[in-house]
């Protein structure tokens, strides 16, 4: 197949709503970009259960301890079908952890802000998972099957987890005064950082174009930001708390909640590097990698004995 | 010594009820047959998901090329009569 | 049967060994050796975890006090903790949580198959689904053991090692206390002496596939079943218990 029969074949495909496979022909920056975005959902699925693990010891009962402890083991699995998912493009998954470990790959910026209290936890369950799942209700329709297929499986299994940081907010909410302060405090940290999630504006998004034109992204920044607002006002008014921004006004005209300004140089801040646990969170990560490396090589020389035994 | 630290890609088949199909579930890196088993009955099993396991080294698998796809596929488009919807039956007759 | 403090102090024993192993095998997560066993190891912490759930709630139920399997898992101190030794140590490095999760996994293989057949049927019942996860948890324990034993010079050394120093924490599980003694007569559970012998033919075929020596008869430590402590449980506990205790009148 020549270059523009290539192209041809995939605009072709993406025109239809057929999905992109492995296989097929696809424009090298197609490929390159899914990489990129794809590995990041990966690790930020990663990096994610260190923020969450951080109460795993000390969550208050048995059934918070199970919920929390499969909720991490989750996000680690969520992170493997994504890996999965990449390596079909044809970049190893050692190759993404060392790109993570060299900072040329990202995660979201959300887990570069640390865990304070239990309602955290709450929070994070209920404002991170549930702007996370907003994004990846989205992405199920993604061009790319892998990814799509990933999606999918992820937002069925990650239905629980809002639901349980909604909990965990509610019942503190019906609490002791303690318990309703911490569960204010965790919504105030919380909710700001929440919104970045979805990126800069449309106006400052610098690689929309081609996404949009492949059908890897299928709604906008604003738009999905939007969406979030509007389901979680109502959520928060449910269970008494108040969403920590002064100019959240009910638009009549538009159907939606006007809001305040994020706070775009914090953002890209902690983006850069200097948020509270960037560089924890990553020393983290390598550590571990470093410390399961003579496991590792155990198993592959078990494997290669056993292996000369058979021949 | 490999430099890859991320031991060999595996392709996981399950069956979720018995009498059913073996489907595509997903893949787990592990670096035998038993750690890949257990590596996929413990990502792809998590919600009562599974009955039986088969793992497949990746490396095993060889796929179609699309480019074939109309090579390989399309002859059967016209062999209307593998269908039994191709053959009239006279009315009255049952159990046919 | 045996009298209500009896069985009551025996389901603690079985509450408290689920609790803490599964405590200490989540501190795992995140920091697995790689994704997929970071994976399996929380797996692990959630069958034992969800074991200790069962156990509290029966042990809750025999007191009779109006206690939770919660208040029993976060208000009681150390010296009413009856877990063994080995389950508090600490999570160390792989080969030393694999050491420990051979020994105790085959442990609860064989216990959990004798309490099937208990006359107390809830502990039957309750040992009827937890056996099924044993077995997971000490075939898992002995692929490794096998890799860990048979890969490199140097995970061979650390097995070794590890296999070497919790050894003396294995003769207490097979202690023979008066509770036990008791309870044997009615029913309830097993003679650990029997026990004990099946556990050494097992851990020792695994370990001699491995490539590993079997300790020697060393002494043993004991004095969980007084609650009589290694240093570490206290730490897990005041980690554990934090919130309860900082805020006695909170529910969660």
């Amino acid at each position: 197949m020549n270059s523009t029969d290539l192209v041809t074949s995939f605009e072709r495909k993406i025109d239809a709503e057929d999905k992109i496979e492995p296989r097929d022909a696809m424009p090298e920056k197609y490929r390159l970009h899914l990489i990129r975005q794809i590995s990041q959902h990966a690790h930020s699925e990663v990096i994610g259960m260190q923020p969450e693990g951080n109460w795993l010891s000390r969550a208050p009962s048995l059934r918070a301890k199970q919920i929390l402890l499969a909720k991490i083991q989750d996000e680690g699995g969520h992170g493997l079908y994504l890996y999965s998912a990449a390596e079909t493009l044809g970049i190893s998954r050692d190759e993404m952890i060392r790109q993570l470990h060299e900072g040329k790959a990202r995660y979201s910026n959300i887990f570069n802000y640390p865990t304070l209290t239990w309602a955290d936890i709450g929070a994070i369950g209920w404002l991170v998972d549930g702007a996370a799942i907003v994004n990846q209700v989205a992405l199920q329709r993604t061009s790319y099957g892998p990814y799509a297929r990933a999606m999918f499986r992820i937002c069925k299994e990650e239905s629980f987890h809002q639901r349980q940081g909604y909990e965990i907010m509610a019942n503190m909410m019906k609490g002791t005064v303690a318990q309703r302060e911490m569960a204010q405090d965790a919504m105030n940290r919380w909710w700001w950082p929440s919104l970045t999630m979805f990126g800069p504006h449309d106006s400052d998004s610098p690689h929309s174009g081609d996404a949009f034109r492949w059908k890897i992204k299928r709604k906008s920044n604003d738009e999905l930001r939007q969406k979030f607002i509007d389901k979680t006002v109502q959520q928060a008014e449910v269970i008494g708390l108040t969403i920590p921004d002064a100019q959240l006004k009910w638009n009549e005209e538009k159907q939606g909640y006007d809001h305040g300004e994020i706070n775009w140089e914090e953002f890209k801040r902690v983006i850069n590097g200097d948020g509270p646990c960037n560089r924890q969170r990553i020393e983290h990560h390598k550590k571990c990698h470093e410390e399961g490396r003579w496991v590792r090589e155990a198993a592959e020389a078990y494997q290669r004995k056993i292996q000369s035994i058979n021949n | 010594m490999a430099t890859d630290t991320q031991l060999d890609l595996w392709e996981v088949f399950i069956q979720g009820k018995s009498g059913g199909h073996h489907m595509h579930a997903g893949s787990v890196h592990a670096s035998d047959k038993e750690m890949a088993l257990k590596n996929a009955r413990d990502l792809y099993t998590r919600r009562s998901e599974g009955g039986s396991i088969w793992v497949v080294p990746s490396s095993a698998i060889i796929s179609s090329a699309p480019d074939d796809a109309a090579m390989l596929f399309d002859p059967a488009n016209d062999k209307i009569y593998r269908h039994p919807t191709f053959y009239v039956i006279p009315e009255g007759a049952k159990q046919i | 049967m045996g009298s209500k403090e009896q069985l009551f102090k025996y389901l603690l024993r079985l509450g408290d060994n689920a609790l803490i192993q599964g405590h200490r095998l989540s501190e795992w997560c995140s920091r697995g050796p790689i994704l997929e066993e970071d994976i399996a190891l929380s797996n692990l912490a959630l069958d034992n975890i969800g074991r200790a759930q069962a156990f509290l709630q029966y042990a809750s139920e025999v007191e009779g006090n109006g206690h939770t399997a919660d208040d029993l898992a976060y208000r009681r101190s150390e010296r009413q903790y009856l877990n063994f030794l080995i389950t508090e140590l600490p999570t160390g490095n792989f080969a030393y949580t694999i050491t420990k999760q051979l020994f105790i996994a085959q442990y609860d293989v064989i216990l959990f198959e004798a309490l099937c057949k208990s006359t107390d049927t809830t502990i039957a019942g309750i040992a009827a689904k937890a056996i099924k996860e044993a077995r997971y948890h000490a075939s898992h324990a002995s692929d490794w053991c096998l890799r860990l034993g048979m890969g490199t010079a140097l995970s061979h050394d650390l097995l070794q090692n590890e296999i070497n120093d919790i050894w003396m924490f294995t003769g207490e599980m097979f202690e023979m206390t008066e509770l036990d003694k008791d309870l044997v007569q009615f029913g309830i559970s097993p003679d650990l002496t029997i026990l004990q012998n099946i556990w050494l033919d097992k851990v020792g075929s695994v370990l001699i596939k491995s490539g590993i020596q079997l300790p020697g008869q060393g002494y043993q430590q004991t004095g969980s079943q007084q609650g009589i402590h290694t240093e570490h449980l206290g730490h897990i506990l005041s980690e554990m218990q934090y919130l309860q205790r900082a805020y006695p009148d909170a529910t969660w």
